[in-house]
């Protein structure tokens, strides 16, 4: 299997599909010849064209609104947005309009449309630049929420997203487009609302997704020298929810740990947790346990983001402390 | 191309089925059997009719809450349309979208919307699609002044004029946003000017004349499909009833009210239409049909089940 980075990996989703299907075409800031500002798009204007890898002007509603239209009128847009902070611009757009126009129209109409946008911190980027929101989406009847955090699940979960007949917001990591993975050569594509267990463990389940997935692979690497045995679970989609998976597992382990990097008040730990007490509260041996950002905007300077943001050492701690 | 007098008769009776429309729904709001909110549409008959008509069928359309007149002259079903205002499963929307989302794709209604503006871009990107399409279909937008000062209007009529999309707005300028005169909120409320700074072919017409509005939209829409690019028609007119029910209508006077009455729509095409050889008599028999396909679409809506509780849990991704 070819070792890509996430970047990459996206990339030949977006290229693959562009070939397999006419309907599919990119807006987004600075896409085109400059290739997006994490390389993301990178040279498919020369295939496609510069009326399918459409640059936009900096106007996250309008061109939101505008790939809305076209799905409308059957295309598949895949609308990029620089920040996911940026997506707030266009909030009206995504909530109000993207979410519910199928309903409204009682099913007449559908709005396949992909937003995709990187989030998080962890580069200094500061409080408009480092925010991450699956939350609030996936607190929104009608969107569906996707967070991969390697590069063949980014690429697999992207090809659903777009042949999905339904509003996604795909959430990349900025942190993430630099790492590398096996991406399967052959064609494939993800299923949306599946978790993957990306490491087996008896001990405790850890859940998580997007860059602290990774943060917490190492952390469960730490604990198996202290005797740990950590089982970790990539969500992978955030809604819908495969609790499933995380029931299935904390049968086996008794422990469950939620670790995100959004903030943690009103967040999916807090989520996860009241589902897990409302359909199996007697499969924990220890009260659930959440980590996620601190209730704090984020922060510059390297030594207050890494306070305010969750760390490897803090998952490390988090689990050291429910044993 | 004018409109020929057959044609006007035509369209006479459609604005008085819009007209009859709206007043039956104004007394089965105040019976209580419509929930929610109305905003009617009484007195901008002409841009509706007129601006739908220079379209084709399968050329796309938004509108906004105000839309129930541009909904239904776009093709959609007077019967679908009632029934949704009584929140029926045989709605247009099957009752789940009520008064202010009308949608029909089959007849290129791509939704009417609650969110001032928003719809604007939706058009837009329907016109987009039809470029990338190879289509030569064009797409409308009808909104009021009151959409002028948010800024999706400006964003979408930027990126309408970069891509020179095929793309038809048409502000009806009933002169009050919501329930305050717009000129006391907007800068320069001739909006016409304001789509003219950002490059658009900009025009301001008279709005309750169906001739005017329908030569208008033709002329845009054949500039739009002969890739001549975005259109922008203000067309002046005045909302006859208030902003929604129970509106006290503080802002203005009975006689303003009165005077406007004179100049409105169907009064005006009724006149054109005698001038035209038809007689007070076909006028009434005109009047009578509208009535009769109101009454029809009362009793459909009255008499079709409600939607079961399930339904509710159907039409989104879940």
């Amino acid at each position: 299997m070819p070792t890509v980075t996430y970047a990459q990996a996206l990339n030949e989703a977006l290229r693959e599909e562009m070939r397999a299907d006419p309907r599919v075409f990119l807006m987004g800031e600075d896409i085109g010849h400059h290739g997006g500002i994490f390389r993301v798009t990178k040279d498919l204007i020369d295939e496609f064209g510069a009326d399918r890898v459409r640059d936009t002007p900096i106007s996250e509603s309008g061109f939101v609104g505008v790939g809305i239209g076209a799905a409308l009128a059957g295309m598949r847009p895949v609308v990029e947005l620089l920040f996911m902070d940026f997506a707030l611009v266009a909030a009206d757009q995504i909530v109000n309009q993207a979410a519910k126009l199928r309903y409204m129209a009682g099913g007449t109409v559908s709005v396949p449309i992909v937003i995709r946008a990187q989030q998080g911190g962890g580069r200094g980027n500061g409080a408009q630049h480092s925010q991450s929101f699956e939350s609030w989406f996936a607190q929104v009847p009608g969107l569906i929420v996707v967070a991969p955090s390697t590069p063949a699940d980014a690429k697999g979960l992207l090809k659903s997203s777009i042949r999905e007949g339904n509003p996604v917001v795909f959430i990349e990591h900025k942190l993430l487009y630099n790492t590398k993975g096996d991406v399967p050569e052959n064609e494939y594509s993800i299923p949306i609302g599946r978790a993957e267990i990306k490491r087996d463990g008896r001990d405790i389940t850890i859940v998580s997704y997007s860059r602290t997935l990774l943060f917490a692979l190492e952390a469960a690497e730490k604990l198996a020298q202290q005797g740990i045995e950590a089982e970790v679970i990539d969500l992978r989609t955030i809604e819908p929810l495969d609790m499933d998976t995380i029931l299935e597992s904390i049968k086996g382990t008794g422990r469950l740990l939620v670790v995100h990097e959004s903030h943690s008040n009103c967040g999916l730990g807090a989520e996860i947790i009241a589902r897990v007490g409302e359909q199996a509260p007697d499969r924990l041996i220890q009260p659930a346990r959440r980590l996620g950002a601190k209730h704090v905007p984020i922060p510059v300077a390297e030594p207050l983001e890494n306070a305010v943001l969750p760390q490897t050492e803090d998952i490390v701690r988090a689990v050291e402390a429910m044993f | 191309m004018s409109l020929s007098p057959e044609q006007l008769q035509d369209a006479y009776r459609q604005m008085l089925v819009i007209r009859k429309f709206e007043e039956a729904i104004r007394n089965l709001y105040q019976a209580g059997k419509i929930r929610g909110s109305f905003h009617p549409c009484v007195g901008q008959e002409a841009t509706a009719v007129g601006g739908c008509w220079a379209l084709r069928p399968d050329d796309y359309m938004t509108c906004t809450y105000r839309g129930h007149g541009q909904a239904i002259a776009k093709g959609l079903s007077v019967r679908a349309a009632m029934a949704e205002m009584l929140g029926k499963a045989a709605g247009c929307s099957k009752g789940k979208g009520g008064s202010m989302h009308f949608t029909d794709p089959s007849v290129g209604l791509l939704g009417a919307n609650a969110i001032v503006a928003a719809g604007i871009p939706h058009a837009a990107g329907a016109a987009l699609a039809s470029r990338l399409q190879k289509k030569d279909t064009v797409a409308l937008a009808f909104f009021g002044e009151g959409a002028v000062n948010q800024g999706v209007f400006f964003e979408t009529l930027n990126l309408a004029v970069i891509w020179k999309l095929p793309l038809i707005l048409v502000c009806e300028n009933n002169r009050y946003s919501e329930m305050t005169p717009s000129h006391e909120t907007t800068s320069n409320v001739e909006t016409y000017k304001r789509a003219a700074a950002l490059g658009f072919e900009a025009v301001q017409i008279d709005g309750n004349d169906i001739e005017t509005v329908s030569n208008a939209v033709q002329e845009a829409a054949r500039r739009a499909r002969s890739e001549g690019g975005p259109t922008y028609i203000e067309a002046m007119t005045y909302r006859l009833w208030g902003h929604m029910m129970g509106d006290p209508e503080i802002y203005r006077t009975k006689e303003e009210v009165a005077k406007a009455r004179e100049n409105e729509p169907i009064l005006r095409l009724g006149r054109r239409l005698i001038e035209l050889g038809c007689t007070e008599s076909d006028l009434a028999r005109f009047d009578g049909e509208a009535e009769a396909i109101i009454a029809d679409a009362v009793q459909f809506a009255e008499s079709s089940p409600a939607p079961e509780p399930v339904h509710a849990f159907e039409d989104v991704f879940v």
